[in-house]
């Protein structure tokens, strides 16, 4: 089991949060030409680490909020949390 | 190499069985080869096997960070199926049942397989039709699919929950016979044995460390038993994908998942054929030594953990215990986790890459199993020839910039899901 800091509830299961994916992820400006080797890469490229990963939860039976999760990806252990907006490091 | 039969089986009982030959030897990495493999599992295996075999090139390495066997071939619920809508899918796969009902004889090694039959059960009129749809698209590619109504599923697996006050009562299913299992360690073991014999060395506990690349060409790999030279390789490393991708400054359409599968007590046989469940994720058999062998969701967020988690296994045999409620009186034996390379459409990638000379495998998702012997024999087309076969024509790497998707699920890109 997981237990995930939300930044706006506190320590919680994994079973109140569904998994969101990869948080570093940018989707291409608006009214910007954009190439399609750029649409590809914002939809369907992903990193995918060993190690420390990014990532959106949603907080679904919680507050609802989506938050950022930094986490490792062979050994669970989760860093640091964010709101949503907040910058990281 | 020695011909496993009752005859060398005989001879060998009257040195008590001390003197068989070893299946495949230890070697020392060469200086160079004409091709080297990434990733002993079945795929790689097969790879090498079918590069011997059909294209008689013979000076290869297969290189294997553990042992061979001991990832997702050994991790698997070793069902084998081709019960694809999508034409790619289904010729590939149906490609590769014509070599699992030879594998055995081809190989000299027994890998058990069991065409016992698969069955999807449906849970509403809506999947009725759904299944129908996907069992004339398998007719129209000529593999056997029938379309079962309840009472028929009720005769095959009478042990499912018939009952009335049920959430999710079993409308009928769709059936394809001629799917089945096989023993997943003989089907790695048999490939290693025979590449072996052909002259592949088979080279374990060495892990690639980088690659050699110059102008646009490989010409190499770093490892931990030391830099080997080749003129061609191949990527074979499932989960692992990512991690040599990094190494190639390559981004792929590709996130690494963690997928649960688990073995009960074994009992006495009660179920024919495999069975999933059509209103969630869920899938068992039972093999050949009475435990029931079941999967179902992946644990829904990337981990390279090969470890699961219990949350998602308490949700998978929840399914379970809805479809047969049965299993709820059953011990569990053991459970385990494998990494998969879950890719973008929920389709493979077996295409070349932009740097000359190397050649990409992946993107299984949690069908790579069943894939093993096809994957290997197209693998094996593409390294040999440095062109696609058209049975993996559709496996292509640019699909994603193109559009071509081959999206069975229509899930989209949240490969956790899926």
């Amino acid at each position: 089991m997981l237990y995930i800091f939300c930044p706006h509830c506190g320590s919680r299961s994994q079973n109140e949060f569904a998994y969101g994916g990869d948080a570093t992820v940018k989707r291409p400006e608006l009214n910007k030409e954009i190439s399609d080797q750029e649409w590809n890469n914002f939809v369907y490229l992903r990193k995918s680490p060993r190690g420390k990963h990014l990532e959106l939860w949603h907080h679904i039976s919680g507050c609802r909020q989506w938050i950022k999760v930094e986490r490792d990806t062979s050994t669970h252990e989760i860093f640091k949390t964010y709101k949503a907006d907040e910058l990281t490091e | 190499m020695q011909k496993y039969s009752v005859f060398s089986l005989i001879k060998n009982a009257f040195s008590d069985h001390q003197n068989w030959e070893v299946a495949w030897k230890d070697p020392t990495p060469k200086k160079e080869y004409d091709v080297i493999i990434i990733g002993g599992g079945g795929h790689g295996l097969a790879t090498a096997y079918y590069l011997a075999k059909e294209h008689n090139i013979t000076n290869v390495a297969i290189i294997e960070k553990g042992w061979i066997g001991g990832g997702n071939v050994g991790r698997n619920t070793t069902i084998i199926r081709s019960n694809y809508m999508h034409d790619d899918n289904a010729l590939f796969s149906e490609f590769g049942m014509d070599l699992w009902r030879k594998m055995s004889q081809d190989l000299n090694y027994n890998v058990m397989f069991s065409p016992r039959g698969i069955i999807n059960l449906a849970h509403s009129d809506a999947q009725m039709n759904a299944y129908s749809r996907r069992g004339n698209s398998m007719r129209l590619n000529g593999i056997d699919a029938v379309l079962l109504s309840r009472e028929e599923v009720q005769k095959r697996i009478p042990m499912a929950d018939f009952s009335d006050n049920v959430r999710f009562p079993i409308f009928g299913g769709l059936m394809q016979p001629s799917a089945g299992t096989a023993r997943h360690d003989a089907v790695a073991w048999g490939y290693a044995r025979q590449a072996d014999s052909m002259g592949v060395d088979i080279i374990q506990n060495c892990e690639v460390t980088g690659f050699d690349v110059t102008n646009g060409k490989i010409i190499g790999v770093r490892t931990s038993r030391g830099d080997i030279k080749a003129k061609k390789v191949g990527l074979c490393v499932a989960g692992s994908t990512n991690i040599l991708a990094e190494m190639l400054n390559m981004t792929l359409p590709i996130e690494t998942h963690l997928l649960q599968a688990c073995v009960s007590e074994p009992v006495k046989p009660l179920l024919d054929h495999v069975v999933t469940f059509g209103a969630g994720h869920f899938y068992c058999s039972q093999s050949d030594k009475g435990e029931m062998v079941m999967g179902g969701d992946l644990d829904g967020y990337n981990s390279y953990s090969q470890r699961g988690n219990l949350p998602t296994l308490q949700h998978v045999l929840t399914e379970g215990i809805a479809m047969f409620p049965f299993l709820s009186k059953l011990k569990m034996l053991r459970t385990w986790g494998g990494i998969m390379d879950m890719s973008m459409d929920g389709s493979p990638i077996i295409d070349k890459t932009h740097i000359d000379g190397l050649y990409l495998n992946c993107g299984w998702c949690y069908g790579g199993f069943k894939a093993t012997p096809a994957s290997g024999w197209t693998f094996a087309h593409t390294i040999a020839q440095d062109r696609v076969h058209e049975l993996n024509a559709g496996y292509s790497l640019n699909r994603f910039n193109t559009g071509d998707l081959i999206d069975e699920k229509g899930l989209g890109t949240k490969t956790w899901i899926s």
